[in-house]
């Protein structure tokens, strides 16, 4: 089960839990898997296939550049946060 | 566990020497071509025109003089981007307003036109005979101003995203909160609570070569482009956006680059010169900007405000942080809130934690990067707070940071947990620095002494990188790799290529092609580059070296499977007088089945990341109220150092970056809301004369997502400074001072009240 971390903006969708633990073995599974758990969360997280615009999908310990394609492993934290750029 | 950890190599023959930079003998003779030197046959030149005013609607252009005037091609407004860029890209409709302002102006300097001419004083004059009329708006000078009630509203159509809700008729364009534990309970339990306001004014990079380019579209609607930038097919994709082109359409050819450090990512000039070809009868178009329009209408740094409240238990351990930042976005969204918000406490492991960010439109010009974009402004208030509670609390400064400092698995206030990190690697080799050991000089007559010490975190970047190889005949190797050199990466990446390929760094001869020939690479920034681009070479590397030994096998008429290679030499494990050097081979390859190449393209993951500490030693005159940094000293984790006197040099630029922001520098606003001091003369930059030696320690903890341990350097640096400086002049005078530059009128005013 990965553990999904919302921005602040969406908990009160998950009802204010800090995460949510959801199946799947990509981060497209996972998304689809918590959009049937929350409908309508997947609209605020992906756009056209992709992770939406000016957010960052942060999967174990930095931001993934596979999109919804990652594979995740048991247990990997997924954290939804805004994107950054760099200098 | 989603990222890839590599086995560390541990000895190393090129990584970690000195040798000649391949880029050297050009830049030191001036044979190296920079944007400015680019000439082709018909050139002709473009200028801008730019509002007088910081804030306005834009009530008539009248271009019909200009227009009529012998030597001038053509003059284009905001309308000649609507006329090209028929799909509207709505992601670059505000870019646009920028580049070329539509029916409002929204910061002195905003260019509203643009002339092409036979020569430089020719459009220059074009330009003054055209004629914009406005109708005047009181500006919006700062976030205070931005958010008060009643604040004039700059940009009517802006809905502003606060912590997910839309709202009309705002200058907020964005807010973000992290959350972690509760922060209320914390603060319940801790014995020492400290909140402090901090101020910051707008800061520029300061790079040496202006803004520029030069476009020539031709008849067949192919853009070729030249521009001193930090990404080349950043360039080329928002200029093919901005002007209606697809991107194979566009080329953007390579030229040095004189200074960035995250200015050089925005792109102003390539639109206006190629709409200016296109307008102009194909004919190629330069356009430079001067210094003056560089200050005024290129990205600087954000100023803003931000509020920090920490608790802390007798014991010595923080309990719960608060982090309030506003910063300045300039006239449109996009200041560097997320990188702001996620850095501010990154260094310490505080348990219950709210950050709140704010995006600020305000009436200057739009923000861009500049090294590690929104940690220095944060780092000020957060380490200054620190400072503060060490202080109350009679703590040593370097452990209580050790007794809080993150970790392996501790949680960011975004929530990421860490993996291996070298903060407290970092701190040790502070405390055990001869600077930290050694007493501060004793105050006399009218100069007292203080000395600080802060820390800094970046979270370093990754993303795409492409590296290309090709063996040459005489067993040398040319590297192409897509990667802008802002610091020096084609000899850290030809380095650790030659340290796979087990040759010497000279023998790789690294070179950057245009955008169509080479594989598409992201813009040099975030300290990205040597990580990034490195790992494509050392993967290009490993397929060089799988292809030459299918050919020594092919040569040798062996398996494969027999074959292997170590130290730049191909042998066959069975038979000991087979053994070729990588020159024999190169030497005999072409019967093997022709030249030997290779490439390799990533797209990777960030989190290399870096921590760096400041300490400086400062001297300040009681009577003019001048600060003098005696000694500075930066400690950098940067995980393994490829080329350490660049490694060194990046460190000691961005120390002295962040010394200027500290002590003088900053965009003075006059009632108007226009900057004053838009010069090198009155925008006051620390030179070698100001500064002693910057000494650097190298601290290196390998990131395991790299085999040879590279995290990245160029933005750390110059986060600690700013607040170092500030806890120095707090222990030279005993007053804090709460707002940047801590310049000599402020210094006296605190002197003089007692």
């Amino acid at each position: 089960m990965a553990k999904v971390f919302l921005p602040f903006q969406l908990k009160e969708i998950t009802e204010n839990k800090d995460f949510i633990e959801v199946k799947g073995k990509t981060l497209r599974e996972v998304i689809n898997n918590l959009d049937n758990m929350y409908p309508g969360l997947k609209d605020h997280l992906v756009e056209e296939g992709k992770i939406k615009s000016g957010l960052s999908a942060i999967c174990g310990f930095a931001a993934t550049r596979k999109g919804l394609l990652q594979e995740l492993e048991e247990d990997t934290e997924v954290h939804f946060l805004p994107a950054i750029s760099g200098g | 566990m989603t990222l890839k950890n590599y086995k560390q190599k541990k000895d190393f023959n090129v990584i970690g020497t000195n040798p000649i930079r391949h880029d050297g003998y050009d830049k030191v003779t001036g044979r190296a071509i920079y944007g400015a030197d680019v000439k082709l046959p018909n050139l002709i030149w473009g200028e801008v025109v730019r509002s007088t005013i910081a804030h306005g609607k834009i009530k008539s252009i009248d271009v019909s003089k200009a227009e009529k005037m012998e030597g001038v091609f053509a003059v284009i407004t905001h309308k000649d981007f609507e006329k090209n860029n028929k799909d509207n890209n709505v992601n670059l409709a505000r870019d646009m307003q920028n580049i070329l302002a539509k029916d409002k102006v929204l910061y002195k300097g905003h260019a509203i036109a643009a002339v092409s001419a036979r020569d430089r004083n020719t459009a220059k004059e074009a330009c003054n005979l055209i004629k914009v009329e406005y109708e005047e708006l009181q500006p919006v000078s700062n976030v205070s101003e931005a958010i008060e009630t009643n604040a004039p509203i700059l940009i009517e159509d802006l809905v502003g995203d606060h912590l997910g809700k839309a709202v009309n008729k705002t200058n907020i364009a964005k807010q973000i909160r992290h959350q972690l534990g509760d922060t209320n309970e914390g603060f319940k339990h801790s014995d020492l609570i400290i909140e402090k306001e901090f101020d910051l004014e707008m800061v520029h990079q300061g790079y040496i070569e202006p803004h520029n380019a030069t476009a020539h579209w031709d008849e067949n609607d192919h853009l070729s482009l030249w521009s001193s930038t930090q990404g080349s097919f950043a360039v080329r994709d928002l200029t093919a956006g901005f002007v209606g082109l697809n991107e194979s359409q566009v080329t953007t050819y390579p030229v040095e680059i004189g200074g960035g450090f995250g200015g050089k990512t925005k792109v102003y000039l390539p639109p206006l010169a190629a709409l200016l070809s296109k307008k102009s009868g194909f004919r190629p178009v330069k356009m430079i900007m001067d210094r003056v329009s560089v200050f005024l209408a290129s990205g600087p740094a954000p100023g803003g405000k931000v509020r920090v409240k920490l608790g802390v238990t007798k014991e010595g351990k923080f309990t719960a942080g608060i982090v309030d930042l506003k910063f300045e976005a300039g006239a449109f969204p996009g200041s560097s809130i997320a990188a702001g918000a996620t850095c501010c406490l990154a260094c310490y492991n505080i348990p219950n934690v709210q950050i709140d960010a704010f995006d600020v439109v305000v009436n200057k010009p739009k923000t861009a990067a500049y090294r590690a974009p929104g940690s220095p402004q944060v780092s000020f208030a957060v380490e200054s707070v620190i400072d503060d509670i060490c202080e109350k609390m009679d703590w040593d400064k370097i452990d209580f940071r050790l007794n809080n400092a993150s970790k392996e698995g501790t949680r960011r206030a975004d929530g990421v947990q860490f993996n291996k990190i070298g903060f407290i690697e970092t701190l040790e080799a502070a405390k055990s620095s001869d600077h930290w050991k050694s007493p501060l000089m004793k105050n006399n007559q009218n100069k007292v002494y203080g000395r600080g010490i802060a820390c800094g975190f970046w979270m370093n970047g990754g993303g795409k990188s492409t590296v290309d190889l090709m063996l040459h005949d005489d067993g040398n190797i040319a590297l192409n790799e897509g990667s802008a050199d802002i610091g020096g990466t084609r000899t850290s990446i030809a380095m650790q290529v030659a340290e796979t390929l087990g040759v010497s760094a000279e023998r790789i001869q690294p070179s950057i092609p245009n955008t169509d020939s080479i594989g598409f690479t992201g813009t040099t920034g975030g300290s990205r580059t040597t990580y990034a681009t490195g790992l494509a070479g050392l993967e290009a590397a490993d397929k060089l070296i799988i292809e030459m030994k299918k050919r020594a096998g092919i040569y040798w008429n062996i398996e494969e499977t027999d074959i292997k290679f170590s130290e730049g030499n191909i042998y066959s494990t069975k038979d000991p007088e087979l053994k070729l050097s990588i020159k024999e081979l190169a030497a005999v390859i072409g019967e093997t089945g022709g030249p030997i190449s290779s490439t390799s393209s990533v797209n990777l993951p960030g989190g290399g990341n870096g921590f760096g500490i400041g300490i400086s030693d400062i001297q300040i005159d009681t009577l003019t109220g001048k600060t003098d940094v005696v000694r500075y000293t930066a400690i950098q984790d940067v995980g393994k150092a490829i080329y350490p006197q660049y490694v060194e040099s990046q460190i000691a630029g961005g120390a002295v970056q962040g010394i200027g922001w500290a002590l003088n520098e900053e965009y003075y606003m006059n009632d108007m809301g226009i900057m004053t001091n838009s010069s090198f003369l009155d925008y006051r930059m620390p030179t070698s004369l100001d500064l002693p030696n910057i000494e650097v320690i190298i601290v290196e903890v390998p990131n395991p997502q790299h085999p040879y341990g590279v995290r990245g350097v160029g933005e750390v640096p110059i986060i600690p400074p700013l607040a170092t400086l500030a806890n120095a002049i707090k222990d030279a005078i005993g007053t804090r001072i709460y707002s940047t530059p801590m310049n000599p009128g402020k210094i006296l005013e605190v002197l003089s009240s007692g």
